[in-house]
């Protein structure tokens, strides 16, 4: 395909200037000819490279993206507007949206601080959690297919390579080929495997470590052995390379870059909390080393990948039900034995079902109650207190298979404070106090739970209070009434 | 245009009426009926009666395996399907086993090629259930230079084949009440899985939607009166194993 002149008209579309001009596409500025069908929003119009020597994947990536471009919402994507016919000129006229991508940051050479890396890596799971969550896996992330706003928000582009859980894939080989860009891509897509949510974690976690330490955790491979590495290899820990980040830091990385996606973050949801609250990560020795692992081990590890077998989802969203982020609202004062009881209870039932699921406990209080003159009332003193509380009250639970976090918010609207945090971590269910009772819990009135529950993004799950000890005066009738299923 | 495509009927005049009005009800203009109308169920006579109707509407016909069983059942009767057509073949007019023996084994229809088994050989009423027998149907098809679309029955599943990035066919279970888009620059061959009797362990009928000016292709999945449907066998003179079988949908 020739550059297309500026000024050329194309199906209605007035094409500007040339953007962009990769290997696989030209991406050009665009608008409507006709000024008032302009969608309100700029545009560009890409245009596959289509010639004779071009390959036949630029064809079918072009179908991919087309077909996935069509069905994406969110505001992690660029909107689609149209598209060319592939009989007459394939191009795909989408959302120009005003950002930096990560590869012009990184061109910049300047040296982030662990804040920002993990701010940038939170942007990046939060925009792969909402691909997932639509039952999409892009398996293209690299530095130069994530945008990042002036908001600050992450926005991916190019699903050439994107997979469709409802969609016949049209990139999948008998042959099990490895499809992908050789520095990202996960070890399972290497193997032929597509369709893994995890394989998106993986690749963030390359990008982490490059924005980390301006390094590749492993190199540019050229050969097929040389991408097989990955199935067997740790990086050099990051903290080798540039001793001064945190632990925390070289934890996520780590975990996200394990070359078994089960020991990835199982959600790019988990992901993004990590990052969002690095206080609350547990470091291991993943996150404490700072040296390579050794021959022995990895050894071991590069006999085990010789007959490495993955295991993918058949349905991503499916697979991101089972690892839910879980938030159960606690009042911290006012409040009943028998609501903290049930609350419990209801947790631990929800938490039970599903050995991957994350608990964040959360209580939201005045901020009148923190005062900054007076030491006793002072912001970290309250806090300490609220969060011990929340710590004693887990502890009947057994959360070793759970990642468990305590946090308090101030705000004077509760049910603002929890909607919001519900948002903004992704929570799959919140658990709370339905509070039909009113008077002894202040805290949680009457209108919160109903204004909860109206305005979550989420499962809402209203706890009655009932201690086991207030039965044993009843007859059996009642709770077998309780009991008819339907 | 969009099309409802209908197969393996089997003489189930409750899932049949079903997967009609949920098809009216997703703008069907027009429908395909792709072999099997009978055999198995208890309402063989009102099932030919729908489809002559249907065929005089401008519905599509073939002819399956057991429509032709039907016609002309085997003298021994060596498996359930053999007594059922005998059993098939007693309920049915003259007229309505003419309709029957006159069905054609394809059609073609702009993009598309209907047919109950595999294109290869119709008449052999080969499975297909896999990609080397959807190869060898889909190259069958590609005789007819306009043909996109091979769909057809016989197996009881719902499964689309298409050919992605690799030479050969690849294999792919749709999810129901999703529209699948089917580009026409490459060859489609989808088994639209059977009405009135699935067999898959879900016992809802299914049926599939073809829209030719989108380009997409959706399976769906539909309720109907089971209860009723095997309530019906019981009181006929076919094996109760009949009635059980469309609850369990095995």
């Amino acid at each position: 395909m020739k550059l297309l002149e500026s000024g050329t008209l194309l199906d209605g579309f007035l094409v500007e200037d040339c953007l962009h001009s990769g290997g696989m596409a030209h991406i050009y500025r665009v608008h409507y000819a006709e000024g008032a069908r302009n969608p309100g929003f700029p545009m560009v119009m890409k245009i596959p490279r289509m010639t004779a020597g071009d390959g036949a994947e630029n064809i079918v990536s072009f179908e991919v993206e087309h077909q996935i471009m069509q069905v994406v919402t969110g505001a992690h994507v660029p909107r689609f507007v149209a598209a060319g016919d592939l009989a007459n000129i394939p191009y795909l006229v989408m959302e120009y949206v005003v950002g930096q991508t990560l590869q012009q940051r990184l061109d910049q050479g300047e040296r982030l601080d662990a804040s920002e890396v993990a701010r940038l890596g939170a942007a990046m799971a939060r925009a792969a959690h909402s691909l997932h969550k639509q039952d999409i896996v892009h398996l293209d992330l690299k530095p130069a297919n994530v945008l990042i706003t002036p908001e600050g928000k992450a926005v991916l582009l190019d699903f050439g390579l994107s997979y469709h859980a409802h969609y016949p894939d049209l990139l999948a080989e008998e042959l099990r080929k490895a499809v992908g860009s050789p520095v990202w891509i996960a070890p399972e897509q290497v193997v032929g495997v597509r369709g893994d949510p995890r394989s998106d974690i993986f690749a963030i976690g390359v990008m982490l470590y490059e924005l980390a330490t301006g390094e590749l955790p492993f190199g540019n491979p050229q050969t097929a052995a040389g991408l097989r590495q990955r199935l067997w290899m740790d990086p050099a820990p990051p903290r080798k390379l540039r001793p001064d980040l945190p632990e925390w830091l070289q934890e996520v990385v780590l975990r996200c870059l394990e070359p078994e996606a089960a020991r990835r973050y199982s959600s790019a949801a988990h992901l993004a909390f990590d990052l969002s609250h690095p206080e609350h990560i547990t470091i291991t020795e993943r996150g404490r080393k700072t040296r390579g692992t050794g021959f022995r081990v990895h050894f071991k590890r590069w006999l085990k990948a010789a007959g490495m077998h993955y295991q993918p989802s058949p349905l991503v969203s499916q697979q991101l039900d089972d690892v839910p982020i879980l938030m159960v609202a606690l009042p911290h004062k006012d409040v009943t034995d028998a609501t903290l009881y049930s609350l419990r209870q209801a947790v631990g039932r929800s938490l039970g079902l599903r050995p991957g699921a994350r608990l964040a406990c959360v209580t939201v209080i005045s901020p009148s109650q923190t005062s900054a003159s007076s030491n006793e009332q002072s912001e970290t003193s309250v806090h300490r207190r609220y969060l011990n509380q929340m710590r004693q009250w887990t502890q009947p639970l057994d959360l070793s298979t759970h990642q468990t976090s305590y946090h308090v918010l101030e705000s004077s609207d509760v049910a603002q404070a929890l909607v919001r945090y519900a948002e903004g971590n992704q929570v799959s269910v919140i658990v709370m106090g339905a509070a039909t009772h009113g008077l002894q819990m202040q805290r949680f009135v009457a209108t919160v739970p109903i204004k909860v529950a109206m305005e979550a993004p989420c499962t809402v799950i209203l706890v009655k209070q009932s201690l086991p000890f207030e039965r044993l005066g009843h007859t059996g009738v009642e709770s077998v009434k309780d009991d008819v299923p339907f | 245009m969009k099309w409802a495509l209908l197969s393996d009927i089997h003489a189930n005049l409750q899932a049949l009426d079903a997967c009609m009005a949920h098809a009216r009800s997703q703008g069907a203009q027009r429908f395909a009926l792709l072999g099997d109308l009978v055999g198995y169920g208890a309402d063989p006579g009102a099932v030919v009666d729908r489809a002559m109707a249907l065929a005089e509407q401008g519905a599509l016909l073939v002819k399956g395996n057991h429509d032709d069983m039907a016609v002309s059942p085997p003298e021994s009767n060596r498996t359930v399907g053999d007594s059922s057509a005998a059993w098939t073949h007693e309920q049915l007019s003259a007229t309505q086993r003419g309709f029957l023996q006159a069905l054609p084994m394809t059609r073609q229809e702009g993009a598309m090629l209907l047919v109950h088994a595999s294109a290869d050989a119709p008449g052999r009423w080969r499975y297909v259930y896999d990609q080397q027998i959807a190869t060898l149907s889909l190259d069958a098809a590609s005789e007819f230079p306009e043909v996109r679309y091979v769909f057809g029955g016989h197996v009881h599943f719902q499964t689309l084949y298409y050919r992605g990035a690799s030479a050969g066919l690849m294999k792919f279970a749709p999810t129901p009440g999703v529209p699948v888009p089917v580009p026409r620059h490459r060859l489609w061959l989808a088994t639209v899985g059977s009405v009135g009797q699935p067999r898959d362990g879900n016992p809802l009928a299914m049926y599939a939607m073809m829209d030719i000016a989108k380009s997409q292709l959706t399976f769906h999945r539909v309720a109907y009166d089971q209860a009723a449907a095997a309530a019906a066998i019981l009181r006929t003179d076919l094996p109760a194993f009949f009635a059980d079988r469309l609850e369990l949908g095995r």
